[in-house]
C-alpha cells in the first residue's frame, strides 16, 4: 500500500507520485505521514517537507499552504514550493545575510514579520539543498 | 475612373495594413503560447484546491464561516459583478462579448448591481456611462500575477462580508480552444454547496482531523480558495484574449490579402484601358495623316 502524493503551487503541479512515506511541516509542528492515516486537514508553514520511495529521499521547501491527507492520498497545496535540485544555494545564502543585517541594526520602521519570514525561507531553502546534496 | 497613381498607392497602404497585422499576429501567437502555458500550469492547483474544499463542505456546517454561509435573496439583495476584459482591442469581439454579458447581467438583475472593472475596455465602457463602480483594475494584464488576484479578492471579500454586497459573481472570457472563448458567469460568493455535489467521495461521513482548529483553518482555506478563483479567471481571460487577438489578426491579413488581389487585378484592367487608348490615338492620328 502506498500514497498518492500531489503537490501543487499556484504556478504549476511540481509532484504527482506515488510515495511511501511523507513529512510535512505543518503550522503546530512537522508530522509524519504513513498510508492508512486518518482524514486531516492542516495548515503548513515554512519548512522542509520530504518524500520517501523505497529507499530514494526527496526534498522540497515549502512556504504556507495546506495538506489534506486521506487515507490513500496527500494533497498539498502549497503557497510557494521549490524542488531541492532547483534551489540556488548562493541566492539563499545572500537573502539569509539580508535578513541577518536587518535584524543586527533595527531600524525603527522595520517591517519585522517580514524579515522573519524572509530569513526562515532561506534558512530552510539551504537546509533543503544540503539535505539533497548529501543524499546524492 | 482612379487613375493609375492612386490605385497604386492605395495598394501600398493596404500593404502596409497587411504587414502590421501580421506582426501583430506573430506576437499574439508567441503570447498565447505563454499564456496557454500558465493557465495550463494553474489548473491544477484550481481543481486539487475545488476538490479538498468540496471534500471539506459537505463535512461542515455552512455557518461556521460567512464566506459559506448562504444569504437570502430578497428583492433588494445587492450584487457585486467582476467584469474582465481586456487592456487593448484589435481582438475581434473578445472585450464587446464580455461587456455585453456584463450589461445583460446587470440590466437582468433585480437588485441594484456595483461592478468591479478589470482590463481597460471594460473600464472605460462601464465608467462613462454612470454604473456604480465599486473598484477598478487597469494595466494588470501586461505583468500579471497572483498579487493582483489576491488584491481583487480581497475587495470582494471584504465588500461581501461587511454585508455591503450579497453575492458576488465574475463575467470573464474563457479559453476553450484557440479559436472559441466562451464568456461565462461564474458565482464567486457565498462559495455554495452547488459546486459541491459533483464531487465523489469515497469516505464521506468521517470528518477530519484539524490542525490549528477548523476556524483557523477556514479564516485561511476561505480566502485562499477566492484568490485562486479569481486568479485563474485573470489567467483564463488573458490567454482568451491573446486567442481572439490572433484569430482576428488572421482574418485581417487575409482580407487584405484579397483586397490587395482585387485591387491588382482593378490596377492592371485600368492600365489595359489606358494602353488600348493610347494605341487608338496613335492608330487614329496615323490614319488621319
Amino acid at each position: 500500500m502506498s500514497l498518492q502524493l500531489q503537490i501543487v503551487s499556484p504556478d504549476r503541479a511540481l509532484v504527482n507520485e506515488r510515495v511511501d512515506e511523507v513529512g510535512i511541516p505543518g503550522t503546530e509542528g512537522y508530522f509524519g505521514v504513513l498510508p492508512g492515516h486518518t482524514p486531516l486537514l492542516a495548515s503548513l508553514g515554512v519548512g522542509v517537507l520530504w518524500y520517501r520511495q523505497g529507499r530514494d529521499m526527496h526534498y522540497l521547501t515549502i512556504a504556507f499552504g495546506f495538506a489534506e491527507v486521506q487515507p490513500d492520498r496527500v494533497t498539498i497545496l502549497a503557497q510557494t514550493s521549490e524542488k531541492a535540485d532547483e534551489i540556488d544555494a548562493a541566492r539563499a545564502e545572500a537573502a539569509k545575510k539580508r535578513a541577518e543585517e536587518r535584524f543586527a541594526r533595527p531600524t525603527t520602521d522595520i517591517d519585522f514579520e517580514r524579515a522573519r519570514v524572509a530569513l526562515l525561507k532561506s534558512l530552510v531553502r539551504l537546509q533543503a539543498a544540503s539535505r539533497a546534496r548529501i543524499r546524492s | 475612373m482612379p487613375s493609375l497613381i492612386d490605385l497604386r498607392r492605395r495598394i501600398r497602404a493596404v500593404k502596409n495594413t497587411q504587414q502590421i497585422t501580421k506582426a501583430m499576429k506573430m506576437v499574439a501567437a508567441s503570447k498565447l503560447r505563454r499564456s496557454q502555458e500558465r493557465i495550463m500550469n494553474a489548473r491544477p492547483y484550481a481543481v486539487q484546491m475545488q476538490r479538498v474544499l468540496a471534500s471539506v463542505a459537505t463535512r461542515v456546517d455552512p455557518s461556521i464561516h460567512p464566506l459559506l454561509a448562504p444569504r437570502e435573496r430578497r428583492p433588494d439583495s445587492r450584487t457585486l459583478a467582476i467584469v474582465v476584459t481586456g487592456d487593448k482591442g484589435l481582438c475581434g469581439s473578445f472585450n464587446t462579448n464580455a461587456i455585453k454579458a456584463a450589461g445583460a447581467f446587470v440590466l437582468g438583475n433585480a437588485g441594484p448591481c456595483s461592478l468591479g472593472l478589470v482590463g481597460r475596455k471594460g473600464r472605460d465602457f462601464f465608467g462613462r456611462r454612470g454604473f456604480s463602480v465599486l473598484f477598478e483594475q487597469v494595466g494588470i494584464f501586461q505583468k500579471l500575477g497572483y498579487d493582483h488576484a489576491r488584491t481583487i479578492a480581497q475587495i470582494a471579500v471584504d465588500a461581501f462580508v461587511d454585508g455591503r454586497v450579497d453575492r458576488v459573481v465574475l463575467i470573464y472570457n474563457e479559453f476553450k480552444s484557440v479559436m472559441t472563448q466562451r464568456v461565462v458567469v461564474d458565482e464567486l460568493l457565498p462559495i455554495g454547496r452547488r459546486e459541491v455535489e459533483g464531487a465523489v467521495l469515497s469516505d464521506a461521513g468521517v470528518d477530519y482531523l484539524y490542525e490549528p482548529a477548523p476556524q483557523d483553518i477556514f479564516n485561511q482555506l476561505l480566502p485562499r480558495y477566492v484568490d485562486v478563483q479569481v486568479y485563474r479567471a485573470l489567467l483564463e481571460s488573458n490567454a482568451a484574449f491573446f486567442a481572439a487577438q490572433m484569430t482576428a489578426m488572421d482574418t485581417a491579413s487575409k482580407n487584405s490579402a484579397d483586397m490587395i488581389d482585387s485591387l491588382t487585378l482593378y490596377m492592371n484592367k485600368v492600365r489595359q484601358a489606358a494602353i488600348t487608348r493610347e494605341i487608338i490615338e496613335v492608330v487614329s492620328g496615323a490614319q488621319a495623316l
